[in-house]
């Protein structure tokens, strides 16, 4: 809706989360859905798997304290993938997350973390590579994820970004909390339901 | 060229393309349940919106729901909480509710097809990913997230970014005991739980020609687990007859109407597609997941790989669902013990699922070991399943007969694994922690085959049961 904050530029330092297909029951496990709002999600963010890796003996990236008040996520192939639960990206955004760079996202994840504000922007696998890379190696390292020139910076390295053009121009604009946006110019809306014939039963 | 059918219901449906570039598409069904709705009603009470499109919105209870001790308040406050909260929503906003204890409850996904509100043509929004399912009768259908579900509410449109799409055509006669979810494990298995991101899924073939609805849903259920948003398949006859008659579509002249309109949309003979593959029913087998995604899966005949059989960069994820699933690499699948057999789930839990798993089951034991339940798709599937004796069936072998609700497909009600229990499940999703317990361990497989699981006390090849 209008009057949305303009996304354009997002710095932070990385936390690197390895992975393939990091299913959105583990960034979020289904037993905390059941509340009726969001407040608090964020406290169970990957939960069970920051427990399992606990159990290890290896913090869970979320819990290591080298990336701690981190708030770019790097991730790998397909992130997201499975529920479409909005939770998940809340989750991470209330976790203070501002950006997540990755290989791939999941359709629906990215839908839904594009209309809170979250903005997902891919690379190829090389550069992601480098980029956990540098953060592992030295930790604290700023991130800048740039979305008006597609580019992503830190110290000793840059990569270039890929994010669909509109989902883009909706952060920059302001545009992505798209209620607004869609009540806008709502006689076209009627004009299309009143064309459809099942909307009036095929009478 | 023609068109597809995504094209033609696309365009039908799109209202503008808007100032950012998305596509702002009118939603001719939408969905709502009780997990990811709250927000949604919330934000409207918050700014002062309206539900635009009542009367094209319908809400059921499912994914909380007990499947027993139903009486209310529910002993689980928070289920009781979030219930409570949808009739509110419902109330407030003149939108229809079918709750507990009404003949039409069930999984929003086998309600929406067996009242016919499901329909070809239409664009559906449900906040579920499994609502791929709809596309079975030529229907675009998108799972959604709570702020989309507040933009449907409030506009009955979304924002939303073309697709491309891939044509899978399956070819020839499945082999006796191989079904529906076989061949969409099989195809997961080949494009890869990510093969699908950024496009529909339009099933087709005549394997998939001579498929029931039922066995349509099946396979478009599972369209995300493959990476695609959307699933469908062209309506034809099948989807017709299937229409004809049902509560809340289109009936006399209006059905010959609808028909003609709906046969209209399908894929144009000489429609562009931007990817098309083959499968050969002949060459399926029931399938089995072994692993913590369901494009990790093998033929009930095979064994599972071990890390150094697959390609450097699939290694690492290999030894990892391995490790969590305690399974030795290169083991045969078959004789995999299980705890737990769990037939239910948006994918499989309509009659036809619940009449093959019955013929498993008939004049058989559940073994000592497992604990097994029914949980039927609706009220509906369920009173239909009781009119044929197949509860009788079922409770004899010792399962446990329940209420319908989505249950141990996820664990979000009391339906839950314990500890590293193995479920044999006739659900979707084979996660880590997804069926309740953070280390419980899912096989995926088809109602038959969960069956034969079920008597056996471990995984076998239900053709060997069935003969």
């Amino acid at each position: 809706m209008a009057g949305a904050a303009r996304i354009s530029t997002l710095s932070g330092r990385g936390i690197p989360l390895r992975g393939e297909d990091i299913d959105t029951d583990r960034i979020i496990p289904a037993r905390y859905l059941r509340a009726i709002t969001f407040e608090g999600i964020d406290a169970h963010l990957f939960e069970d798997d920051r427990a399992a890796a606990a159990g290890g003996g290896r913090p869970h990236p979320i819990d290591d304290p080298r990336f701690a008040g981190g708030s770019i996520l790097v991730v790998n192939r397909n992130f997201g993938c499975g529920s479409s639960r909005e939770h998940a990206p809340q989750a991470i955004h209330r976790r203070g997350i501002h950006a997540i760079v990755g290989e791939s996202f999941s359709d629906i994840f990215f839908g839904n973390a594009a209309v809170i504000g979250l903005p997902c922007v891919s690379a190829p696998k090389a550069g992601i590579e480098q980029l956990m890379a540098a953060i592992e190696a030295t930790p604290g390292t700023a991130v800048r994820v740039d979305l008006e020139q597609l580019r992503c910076d830190w110290d000793g390295g840059h990569l270039s970004l890929q994010i669909p053009a509109a989902v883009r121009d909706a952060f920059l604009t302001g545009a992505w909390d798209t209620t607004g946006m869609l009540l806008d110019r709502y006689d076209e809306v009627r004009g299309v339901a009143a064309r459809l014939p099942y909307v009036a039963g095929f009478r | 060229m023609g068109q597809t059918l995504l094209q033609k219901v696309w365009d039908r449906h799109a209202v503008r393309v808007l100032p950012t570039g998305q596509t702002q598409l009118f939603v001719g069904l939408h969905l709502v349940h009780e997990v990811t709705s709250p927000q949604a009603f919330d934000t409207l009470r918050a700014r002062g919106w309206t539900v635009q499109f009542p009367e094209r919105t319908f809400a059921t209870v499912d994914h909380i729901v007990p499947t027993i001790g139903r009486r209310r308040p529910f002993l689980d406050v928070m289920a009781e909480d979030m219930i409570a909260a949808l009739e509110r929503n419902c109330r407030d906003f003149g939108v229809p509710l079918w709750n507990l204890g009404d003949a039409r409850q069930g999984i929003v996904h086998v309600i929406g097809p067996e009242l016919g509100l499901t329909q070809p043509g239409l664009t559906i929004a449900c906040g579920d990913s499994h609502t791929s399912t709809h596309g079975a009768f030529g229907a675009i259908a998108f799972g959604i997230g709570t702020s989309q579900v507040r933009d449907v509410l409030a506009t009955q449109c979304l924002a939303i970014e073309p697709l491309k799409v891939r044509r899978i055509a399956v070819r020839g006669r499945l082999p006796a005991g191989v079904y529906a979810k076989d061949v969409i494990l099989s195809i997961i298995r080949r494009l890869g739980v990510r093969g699908g991101v950024g496009y529909a899924y339009e099933y087709a073939g005549d394997t998939v020609e001579r498929m029931s609805m039922d066995e349509r849903m099946t396979v478009c259920n599972m369209s995300i687990e493959g990476g695609a948003r959307v699933g469908y398949v062209n309506p034809d006859d099948t989807t017709f007859r299937y229409l004809a008659g049902r509560p809340l579509a289109p009936a006399g002249e209006a059905f010959d109407r609808a028909t003609a309109w709906w046969r209209s949309l399908a894929s144009d003979p000489d429609a562009g597609y931007d990817d098309e593959v083959e499968l050969q029913a002949e060459d399926l087998t029931p399938v089995v997941t072994w692993g913590t995604n369901p494009g990790q899966a093998v033929g009930v005949g095979e064994r599972v790989p071990a890390p150094d059989d697959v390609p450097d960069g699939e290694r690492r994820g290999v030894a990892d669902a391995l490790d969590y699933m305690g399974l030795k690499p290169g083991t045969a699948i078959s004789g995999t013990r299980i705890d737990v057999a769990f037939i239910g789930s948006c994918t499989n839990a309509r009659l036809s699922d619940l009449r093959e798993a019955a013929r498993v089951v008939k004049g058989r034991r559940v073994a000592g070991h497992v604990k097994a339940l029914v949980v039927p798709g609706s009220a509906g599937v369920r009173a239909a399943a009781e009119r044929e004796g197949l509860d009788e069936i079922f409770r004899t072998a010792g399962f446990d007969w329940r209420e319908a609700g989505c249950s141990m497909c996820l664990g979000m009600n009391p339906d839950k694994l314990e500890g590293r229990q193995v479920c044999a499940s006739s659900s979707n999703r084979n996660f880590k922690g997804r069926q309740g317990s953070p280390t419980g361990r899912t096989l995926l497989m088809s109602p038959a085959m969960v069956a034969a699981a079920a008597v056996s006390g471990e995984v076998v090849d239900v053709r060997e049961l069935i003969g």
